[in-house]
């Protein structure tokens, strides 16, 4: 074998796949995960676990694999996150773990998230659970949102023996999970409800439909039913747009909304009620995960789709991976493209976007090439959807009804990063409400720490 | 499941409903919303909160059965009930943050149309029920359409029901109404709350705005989350973009974009269309079979 080169992992053909909803990454099997797990050399010091933001014991489950314990290496990982059919798929190991990993300085990387995720799929196919708390502690922790920082939190508190209850807005449980990411990256039914069941099978309660800020409070919470403390997790906000003219056109959506209708609400299928505008020909504006996710909806829905970014290939913020996929699914990049205005026919439908092209100047407090408008270069590209991806803004509900809860200037919680713990007794934050959009993984490391830190707070009481 | 426990046809297609939903009705105020989904393959429908008993538990909804879904959800019986009931969403009435004693400086009156006549009820109660005398318009095309008159007359301290065509109370639209108490019976109002179709709030904010009286309109956008994730249900208020869900419903009349409000109303139309034919005929309306290519 080649131990220089991961074990090519099967994906589905790209002209095939841009035309179905089915996962696009086939995984490993038990032999093509064997045979990957024996490249890792099981570093004395491993670097790959200082790169993993919950801390895998990485070396540890891989040897697993090698030594064909999979329920052994599931045990692993479980000790140290609760959703790894969900990181294998969406975490970015390219700058975490297999960016440390000694095998890449020469040649390629182990790869991690490849084997976490047949790990977690071998678990789930052979019915392995996590292991639940013996005896409750006689302690009840609210945790607000289910998304990755809530579910990891209140699965490592439930596992302490915390009575653990999650407060869900939505109607289905997951957070960014079933709203934000696809089908076709992140199956629903086959690996996010399951992962969320483990959760459960740890004790974990999860009510649907509650509005925290809304239909109860944090005070509430605290005071009257009971709670000796809570997780704030309710993840990122308010979309943003550019501000431009057209804008509340017809046609025009966030990328927020396309993604919620076909993925949350299951829109791309026939017999779910929820609409959906297809779209001959899209713009997708942006360059992050969530744009590319945006992009190839709109691709499988059957749609010409053209990514507008404003900076070059280069500074796209999305995974590597994404965009490479992207690309092989026929998505196309114009990058360098900024639009100034949406236009509109007499009905107020989108007919078209204005753009200009850009160049790279000098970096910005991004450290990120500034791009600068070229003079006279104003385009127009026909489409009849377009879609933006510009990231969000922080969602009101929470802090604007919770007295002595500070908030930055962002209006985003200000939380301890190694605790959680907010400015208001009993209360922890983490995840997207924190920091502002970021990622899967971070979120569900704000969550275990936070979970530490309630621990920390509540035993010593 | 979130139970129905009473089940009413107002009118036509009009219906009433109480459903029980705890944790909405003790934290509801006037002026909020619901989003109510059927079952697993539904839709989020936000509906007005209509009434409310913190006691029972229950949550009144009324909805008219115009769209495939809430055609759906009028067959749905006492006993039966929503596989989701989300609330209180939105911001509560400006009223409720005002005292008793700000409140009765003013000459407050509610202009109701249609459907409209059930977000306007819980204010006008909860007006009575904070010491304050409140008239109301109801309006409607034909008497057939008026509905909870006799409830609004509860609270109300005058109700005038107006119809298009005459068939009941004062002959003309909400607007002549207003007029005739206006010009004709020496009325004055500080503050006008109109809550109806997008076009007849556009054109009571036009008038109130020419008579130079304060209004506060209820906005009912196309939503999908209604906690301000989606951004659907945006619009322009005084120039600015507002989310509906968070920052509304009821936005400042005399603000409001209403052709751009009118124009988002329509952007499912033909989706919407889709949905009731195949509601009604059964799922023979995707292209294909008939080799027409569909309506791509």
């Amino acid at each position: 074998m080649d131990v220089l080169n991961k074990v090519p992992v099967r994906e589905q053909d790209p002209q095939v796949r841009a035309t179905n909803f089915d996962e696009v990454c086939l995984g490993y099997n038990e032999e093509e995960a064997v045979l990957e797990a024996s490249r890792c050399i099981k570093c004395k010091n491993p670097a790959c676990v200082k790169g993993c933001p919950v801390s895998i014991d990485i070396p540890g489950f891989i040897k697993k694999i090698e030594e064909k314990d999979f329920e052994g290496a599931y045990q692993v990982i479980s000790k140290y996150s609760a959703l790894p059919a969900v990181c294998g798929r969406v975490c970015p190991q390219e700058s975490q773990c297999e960016q440390k990993c000694i095998r890449g300085i020469k040649g390629e990387a182990i790869s991690i998230g490849k084997l976490e995720r047949f790990t977690a799929d071998y678990a789930r196919e052979h019915g392995f659970k996590p292991t639940k708390a013996e005896s409750l502690n006689g302690k009840k922790v609210a945790v607000i949102g289910s998304g990755p920082a809530g579910l990891t939190c209140a699965g490592d508190l439930a596992k302490l023996g915390y009575e653990v209850t999650i407060f869900e807005a939505l109607h289905e449980p997951g957070g960014v999970l079933v709203y934000g990411i696809p089908e076709f990256r992140l199956p629903k039914e086959d690996v996010v409800k399951p992962e969320v069941e483990n959760v459960k099978s740890l004790g974990v309660k999860i009510e649907t439909n509650v509005i925290i800020g809304k239909s109860i409070t944090i005070d509430e919470l605290l005071n009257e039913e009971g709670f000796d403390a809570v997780f704030i997790g309710s993840g990122a906000g308010l979309p943003k747009f550019m501000g431009i003219p057209g804008e509340n056109a017809n046609g025009v959506f966030s990328a927020n909304e396309y993604l919620t209708r076909s993925n949350l609400m299951k829109a791309f299928r026939d017999d779910y009620d929820t609409p959906i505008i297809a779209g001959k020909k899209v713009a997708v504006v942006g360059g992050g995960n969530v744009a590319m996710d945006a992009a190839r909806t709109a691709l499988r829905l059957g749609a010409e789709v053209h990514i507008v970014y404003r900076r070059s290939e280069e500074e796209l913020p999305a995974r590597v991976e994404e965009v490479h996929h992207a690309k092989e699914e026929g998505i196309i990049f114009d990058v360098l493209t900024n639009p100034t205005e949406i236009l509109v026919d007499e009905e107020s439908n989108v007919k078209g976007l204005r753009c200009v092209r850009m160049e790279l100047g000098e970096p910005d407090e991004s450290g990120r090439r500034r791009p600068v408008v070229i003079e006279n270069s104003e385009f127009e590209i026909e489409v009849d959807t377009v879609i933006m991806s510009l990231g969000t803004s922080s969602n009101p509900l929470i802090t604007s009804t919770t007295e002595g809860l500070e908030t930055n200037r962002w209006k985003c919680i200000v939380a301890d990063e190694a605790t959680g713990q907010t400015s208001k007794d009993r209360v922890f934050a983490g995840g997207d409400a924190v920091t502002g959009a970021a990622t899967v993984i971070l979120a569900m490391g704000a969550g275990k720490n936070a979970a530490n830190g309630i621990h920390e707070l509540l035993s010593n009481e | 499941m979130y139970r129905i426990l009473k089940k009413e046809l107002l009118t036509e297609n009009i219906y009433l409903m109480d459903v029980e939903a705890k944790r909405v009705a003790r934290s509801c105020y006037p002026g909020q919303f619901v989003i109510v989904k059927l079952d697993e393959k539904g839709e989020r429908i936000p509906l007005t909160i209509c009434d409310y008993d913190a006691d029972k538990g229950t949550v009144t909804i009324v909805f008219a059965a115009v769209g495939a879904s809430t055609m759906k959800m009028a067959e749905l019986e006492v006993g039966e009930g929503f596989s989701d009931f989300v609330g209180p969403l939105g911001t509560e009435s400006e009223l409720v943050h005002e005292t008793e004693d700000e409140l009765s400086k003013k000459h407050v009156l509610f202009i109701a149309g249609g459907v409209g006549t059930a977000p306007v009820y819980p204010q006008v109660k909860w007006m009575k029920e904070h010491n304050q005398n409140v008239d109301c318009i109801i309006g409607a095309r034909n008497k057939e359409l008026i509905i909870l008159e006799d409830a609004m007359k509860e609270y109300a301290e005058n109700v005038y029901v107006c119809t298009d065509d005459g068939s009941y109370g004062f002959k003309g639209n909400v607007n002549d109404m207003l007029k005739e108490l206006v010009n004709n019976q020496g009325k004055q109002y500080d503050l006008v709350i109109a809550i109806g179709p997008v076009i007849m709030m556009k054109f009571v904010s036009l008038l109130t705005k020419e008579l130079g009286i304060k209004t506060i309109v209820s906005m009912n956008p196309i939503m999908v989350d209604g906690t301000g994730m989606c951004g659907a249900c945006r619009l322009t208020v005084g120039g600015e973009v507002k989310f509906a869900c968070v920052d509304g419903p009821e936005f400042d009349g005399h603000l409001v974009d209403f052709d751009e409000s009118m124009q988002r109303q329509k952007m499912y139309k033909t989706e919407e269309g889709r949905a009731i034919l195949k509601l009604r005929e059964g799922d023979t309306h995707h292209g294909g079979g008939c080799g027409c290519g569909g309506d791509k």
